[in-house]
């Protein structure tokens, strides 16, 4: 009966906070407080090299990780090519250099 | 020359309050650099939310003067000074002026959009400010690109030099977000083909009418809102521009080409105002603009006895903020006064 009517049980799309491991996340605020600073303008993203090429957004990036969806980041943060460009122009001073290797020391120490 | 009263600055703060002192029977000197009275706003020519015609404002607001007040254009004020009760203000004209109570209403000065430099203002060919716009607008100029063409799609940017810690102000400027607005409806009104598109980071609706002109602004005018913050502009060979941004509701980097871009600049603390509190020892904020004795009960007055503030020396405000805190200045003063003779 299920089987002909259509729908199967699909894992949640949205965004499970409580369930989410902010382990990484955490490490970030704590190396890196700027990146509380943050209110999403997008500067970072639209002067990114990388993010022009590939479908990389760095602004998205750091989003998802304070809300610990951290599922693709360990393949994502290797295409960042570390120029700094998205620093030079935030409008809030969040040190993204520094976001970024956090995010990748991060990975290392918290897996 | 003796007078009960000087007020600095003839924008739309100083002359509420002059007009307000002479109706209260105070006798009142009205000291402004420029040839004429108006300020800021007589630059301006239709104001938010409602289109009144700014000169409306100014005109009415005049009127309230004719009776009393001794209006002296041309006068910067050059030095100031204060010794027992009485301040001494010397202006680049005219006799020094003595007073028992000084009301500064000196304003603000735009944000210099050169200091964007990656927005292409003074560079490139077709990037105007919101304060460029509204002389075209008050001149009744048709809009036009440097070339001489009818724009076909306007890029409206928000938050130039404000909001900003790479230019060292944090603040929001407040007004500049329903200018934007208001400019918007004001560009599709007048060339009925030209697309428009807004990129801001947060719209700040604040008071009354400002979220229905928002709401007017789409509905009617079909102006585009993209919420990105523009990160840097390009010039092409026609002296088009290329726009770059995040959209960020998309989550994806968006480039557009524009004939035309109003950078809608803020307000920044003007040199005039500080240079003057500096001299009667008087301190800024964080933020660069002058600090009333307190934020809640004394948001008029200052640490200095009959030295008040008035409108825009105390921050971003609108026409309306700033009248009314005009006239709440006089009342205050009057109240000083009082207080004076009865010693
Ligand atoms: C683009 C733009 C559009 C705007 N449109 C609107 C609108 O539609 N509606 C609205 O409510 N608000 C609007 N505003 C805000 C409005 O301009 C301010 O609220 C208003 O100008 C504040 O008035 P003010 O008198 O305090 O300051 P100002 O307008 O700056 O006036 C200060 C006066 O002091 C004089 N002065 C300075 N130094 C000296 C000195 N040493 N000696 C003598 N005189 C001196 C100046 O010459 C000037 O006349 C707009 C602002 C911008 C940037
Ligand atoms: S440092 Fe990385 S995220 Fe920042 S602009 Fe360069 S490539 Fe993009
Ligand atoms: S530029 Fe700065 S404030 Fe803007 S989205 Fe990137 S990190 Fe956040
Ligand atoms: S009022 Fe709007 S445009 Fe002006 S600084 Fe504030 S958010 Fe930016």
């Amino acid at each position: 009966m299920a089987k002909n009517f259509g729908y199967k049980i699909l894992p949640g799309e949205s965004i499970d906070f409580d369930r989410n491991d902010k382990l990484i996340a955490r490490y970030l605020v704590e190396h890196e407080p700027s990146i509380n600073l943050c209110i999403g303008c997008g500067s970072c993203t639209a002067t990114c090299s990388t993010g022009h090429f590939t479908d990389f957004n760095i602004r998205r990036m750091h989003t998802f990780i304070l809300r610990g969806e951290t599922k693709h980041i360990k393949k994502e943060i290797q295409k960042c090519m570390f120029c700094g460009k998205c620093q030079l122009v935030c409008p809030r001073g969040v040190n993204l250099r520094n976001v970024i290797l956090t995010i990748n020391r991060a990975i290392e120490h918290l897996g | 020359m003796n007078r009960q009263v000087a007020v600095i600055g003839a924008g739309i703060t100083g002359m509420t309050a002059a007009g307000a002192l002479s109706e209260l029977g105070i006798d009142v000197i009205l000291l402004e650099k420029e040839e004429h009275t108006g300020g800021h706003v007589k630059n301006w020519d239709r104001l938010f939310p409602s289109r009144r015609p700014a000169k409306e404002v100014l005109d009415f607001t005049g009127k309230s003067m004719a009776t009393g007040v001794d209006i002296r254009c041309g006068s910067a004020v050059e030095s100031i000074g204060h010794n027992k009760g009485i301040f001494t203000i010397r202006p680049v004209k005219g006799e020094p002026v003595n007073a028992m109570s000084v009301v500064l209403a000196t304003g603000y000065d735009l944000f210099d959009a050169r200091k964007k430099e990656e927005y292409g203002y003074g560079i490139y060919d077709n990037v105007i400010t919101s304060a460029e716009l509204e002389t075209i607008f008050s001149e009744g100029k048709k809009l036009t690109t440097h070339q001489g063409t009818t724009p076909q799609r306007i890029g409206i940017i928000h938050c130039v030099g404000s909001r900003d810690e790479k230019v060292g102000n944090l603040y929001c400027s407040k007004v500049c977000c329903v200018t934007g607005v208001k400019q918007a409806i004001e560009i599709r009104e007048m060339l009925p083909g030209c697309e428009v598109f807004s990129f801001y980071m947060d719209l700040r609706m604040y008071d009354r009418n400002f979220e229905e002109l928002y709401f007017e602004a789409q509905q009617k005018w079909g102006v585009s809102f993209i919420r990105g913050r523009l990160s840097e502009c390009a010039e092409n060979p026609d002296h088009s521009l290329v726009l770059k941004t995040e959209d960020t509701l998309t989550g994806r980097p968006l480039k557009m080409t524009v004939d035309m871009m109003i950078l809608l600049v803020g307000f920044v603390p003007s040199p005039e105002t500080v240079r003057i509190a500096r001299m009667l020892g008087l301190s800024s904020g964080p933020d660069g603009f002058l600090l009333p004795a307190d934020e809640h009960f004394h948001d008029n007055t200052t640490t200095i006895p009959g030295l008040f503030l008035a409108g825009a020396v105390k921050g971003p405000a609108c026409i309306v903020n700033s009248m009314a805190d005009a006239r709440a200045t006089a009342m205050q003063v009057k109240s000083y006064l009082n207080g004076e003779m009865l010693k």
